[in-house]
């Protein structure tokens, strides 16, 4: 129970450096990619995947 | 050079873009993981029990599956039938539905599990473009049901040990299979959410006393224990004698495999090993799984038809024929409920004291003929204390 409670905080700090860099870039290209990489993480936190 | 406005602009388009697909995704496996499938009782159910019954710590969790209880009316043996270990072999689980659905006992009892992993029928393959679901015709529509996959979701039990260390015989298994209820038996009380399922269902042999555990499974063409009933060395003699019975009398051939005793986690083994029942796995033909399959769609799932797999038949690397008709659900499910049969009769006839007498359960033939939906019965026309829900 405490490993799957830390990969859930892990899972939401790497979700959250993904919309940081999603934020910060300025290339279209970078923004489409960390959109796409930022689905699988989200769907675990919001428990549908 | 982008200005600051047209930059959020662009953001914002491509974050509700995403949040658009993912909202499909999302839903989608939603639904999935919440579809309903219900079971109409049959007659001849006398208890509807839990998991929980027999082992507390698996209460309120997902995996506190539901038993049903057919009794006779004259005392005898006892049949555990567990369906669903690997969803993703809907044979199994379409196999016990019938069972629950149809079947009564004049003799001793029948316990039905459809889904004896029930985490695991709500998640798919992950990467596998799996269906998420499949229905099966009937004569009032169609029932649909989950997928599924071999192994529980990770919603319900994450992360995954970089080794799996089997509990308790301490082999190393793929770390994987710490989420495979066919991997995890006897189980563990204090282990993972699929030990505890295994430990849970070992209570339950044990407290009632359970003479032959059934596990119905399906196998790709392409491993070499397939078509067959693998026999825990307690019940050789009687699955030796039913696949003699089933290959000369019901139209279909169908083999008898020892129980590895160096392999451990399987319920053919550990079953037999750790309780007084004889473990029996039935396996049938499933292209879905070879792994040189092609498209991965319902059809491939209920008919069996590919022409990648039958290619590969013709280069001899299939353990089982494989032709133009494929291996449709009928076949396969008509193929264990006469294993059923043939199990119940042979035991009963060398053991009258334990005999389980069982009727209304269809043939091979039948199955074959009249289609699995034929025996799936309409739950809107039913009492709604005579349905429950997997």
């Amino acid at each position: 129970m405490i490993m799957t409670i830390l990969y859930y905080i892990l899972t939401g700090f790497i979700a959250f450096l993904i919309i940081w860099n999603l934020l910060k870039s300025k290339k279209w290209q970078e923004e489409i990619l960390y959109i796409i990489i930022l689905m699988p993480f989200l769907l675990r936190l919001f428990r549908l995947k | 050079m982008m200005s600051v406005h047209g930059l959020r602009i662009r953001k914002c388009s491509f974050v509700i873009l995403g949040a658009i697909l993912m909202a499909f995704a999302g839903t989608s496996f939603y639904n999935s993981r919440h579809l309903r499938e219900p079971v109409v009782l049959s007659p001849g159910v006398t208890q509807v029990k839990k998991l929980s019954d027999y082992f507390p710590g698996i209460k309120g969790t997902i995996n506190d599956s539901n038993i049903y209880i057919l009794e006779g009316t004259e005392p005898g043996g006892t049949i555990l039938i567990l369906g669903g270990s690997h969803p993703e072999e809907p044979a199994s689980r379409l196999t016990t539905w019938i069972l629950a659905e149809n079947a009564a006992v004049e003799q001793g009892r029948l316990l039905v599990v459809p889904s004896a992993n029930r985490s695991a029928t709500t998640v798919t393959r992950l990467g596998g473009a799996y269906p998420p679901d499949f229905t099966i015709p009937t004569p009032w529509g169609g029932q649909k049901f989950r997928m599924g996959d071999r192994w529980s979701n990770p919603l319900d039990q994450w992360p995954d040990p970089e080794v799996y260390i089997h509990y308790p015989s301490r082999q190393e298994l793929a770390y994987v299979d710490i989420r495979n209820l066919n991997r995890t038996w006897p189980g563990r009380a204090n282990g993972t959410l699929t030990e505890k399922t295994c430990y849970a269902m070992t209570q339950l042999i044990q407290k009632e006393n359970v003479d032959i555990v059934i596990d119905l499974h399906e196998a790709e063409l392409q491993y070499p224990v397939i078509s067959t009933i693998v026999a825990h060395q307690k019940g050789e003699d009687l699955a030796a004698l039913v696949s003699m019975m089933i290959s000369g009398l019901e139209g279909f051939d169908i083999g008898m495999e020892y129980s590895p005793k160096a392999l451990h986690g399987l319920s053919h083994r550990e079953i037999g090993d750790h309780t007084q029942a004889i473990s029996l796995l039935l396996e049938a033909p499933e292209p879905f799984l070879d792994a040189t399959r092609g498209r991965t769609d319902r059809a491939l799932l209920l008919e069996g038809k590919d022409e990648f797999v039958l290619r590969a038949g013709k280069h001899g690397l299939l353990f089982e024929k494989m032709d133009e008709d494929g291996w449709p659900i009928d076949i396969r499910v008509g193929r264990h409920c006469s294993t059923i049969i043939y199990i119940l009769e042979l035991w009963s006839e060398e053991n009258p004291e334990k005999a389980v007498v069982a009727r209304k359960i269809p043939r091979y033939a039948e199955v074959k003929e009249k289609g699995v939906g034929f025996f799936l019965r309409d739950p809107t026309k039913e009492d709604p204390k005579n349905v429950y829900f997997e």
